[in-house]
């Protein structure tokens, strides 16, 4: 589904990324680690298809609106509530029977009653457990995760674990982490970078 | 059709953003209608019909620029661009959505400006309004572009003025020709023709612009 060989990545003369090759077909698992600087955030927008590497191949079978990727910012208005948010993607998405699949994702991720607040009102965890409802909304076949258990209470990291055990059999997985103890489970390959 | 619906979604996205925040529209309304109070003070209350044309030109210009240089904030505070970006949408509609979405905001605003304009120098001819509309819509589908170019740059304030006040003197010979000369036929079709050539460019470019 996602193959890399020898990518990298150059802002003008600094290099965030160098010769990183990864194979992920369906059903896999990949954690990439590494410190901070080591290139996993731009490794995951690259993979996302958000940017482009400076040097190597890139391969996604994939379309872009099979992608699910979560990032360090949330992507969601915070003028906007919880359902606004999601009708809104789900609407840019074309998810199927939209209304039911977005109240079933709130009440699956704990936001049921808090669907008609803004998400300005949220708190930081919250606002991640929507990160992932977006994410998950049009069930994509790549999902693509830069540490999504940030913020995340302990509730909240459990229920993500039960998405992830859920999810891991019939798609691709790529997920960032500084604390890979927490997804060897899932694990079926892992990637470490180095400071660039 | 399903262009159209996205094109929706996305405009009604941006308008109740505006509604919510208010951010936007205050602010250009506030400016234009004080512009008008101070240039009624600066001037007169009456000014050659040429030079209070100037005055009204002036106006609507920086009023759009005030509202074109919040169009992508949104985005770039939120960053939500990037969820907009990887949404299997053709890329044109997010910038489809903006225009509409600044067309009604600066629309809004000269409901209000051009009676206050028409209270302090002179009452405004057909053709005028009509060289308005048509100056609104090249000036948001060529504000739009820009902003999306702006908003991925640090020197975005410098540089939002920058791009758009070159490519708006155009709008502004159409809009004044319009408003005085004696025959503004020629200049509601010149403002016709900017409007078809930049909306095409923009649309067929936009794409280029929100990736990398």
């Amino acid at each position: 589904m996602l193959r890399a060989s020898g990518i990298g990545k150059r802002f003008g003369e600094r290099r965030v990324l160098r010769g990183v090759d990864l194979d992920l077909a369906r059903g896999g698992f990949l954690v990439v680690t590494g410190p901070n600087g080591s290139g996993k955030t731009t490794l995951l927008r690259i993979c996302a298809g958000l940017a482009r590497p400076t040097e190597g191949e890139l391969e996604v079978e994939v379309g872009r609106g099979e992608v699910g990727y979560l990032g360090h910012d949330p992507l969601v208005y915070r003028e906007l509530t919880a359902l606004e948010n999601l009708d809104l993607y789900g609407r840019l998405y074309r998810v199927p029977e939209r209304r039911e699949r977005v109240g079933m994702l709130l009440e699956r991720f704990g936001l049921w009653e808090a669907r008609h607040d803004r998400v300005g009102s949220y708190s930081r965890g919250m606002t991640q457990r929507l990160a992932l409802c977006r994410v998950l909304l049009h069930d994509p076949a790549l999902l693509v995760l830069d540490e999504p258990y940030t913020a995340l209470d302990a509730e909240g990291a459990v229920l993500l674990d039960a998405q992830l055990e859920e999810l891991r059999a019939e798609r691709a997985l790529l997920v960032s982490t500084h604390d890979p103890e927490r997804v060897e489970r899932f694990a079926t390959a892992h990637l470490g970078l180095a400071a660039a | 059709m399903t262009y159209a619906r996205d094109v929706v979604a996305l405009a009604r996205k941006d308008l109740l953003l505006e509604l919510r925040a208010r951010d936007t529209l205050p602010a250009m309304l506030l400016f234009v209608v004080s512009t008008f109070v101070v240039f009624h003070f600066a001037v007169g209350s009456s000014p050659s019909r040429l030079a209070a044309n100037g005055l009204l030109w002036v106006a609507i210009v920086f009023t759009a620029l005030l509202g074109l240089g919040r169009a992508f904030v949104p985005e770039r505070e939120q960053r939500t661009l990037d969820g907009l970006v990887l949404a299997p949408v053709d890329r044109s509609t997010i910038w489809v959505a903006k225009s509409i979405a600044a067309l009604a905001f600066l629309g809004a605003a000269e409901v209000v400006a051009l009676p206050v304009y028409g209270l302090f120098f002179h009452r405004l001819s057909g053709s005028a309004v009509a060289g308005v509309v048509l100056a609104d819509v090249g000036i948001c589908a060529v504000g739009a572009f820009l902003g999306a170019i702006a908003v991925a740059t640090r020197a975005r304030d410098l540089l939002m003025p920058l791009l758009f006040l070159p490519l708006a003197i155009p709008i502004v010979v159409g809009g004044v020709g319009a408003s005085v000369a004696a025959s503004p036929g020629r200049y509601l079709g010149f403002l016709v023709l900017y409007d078809a050539l930049f909306s095409v460019v923009c649309w067929a470019t936009f794409e280029f612009v929100v990736t990398e």
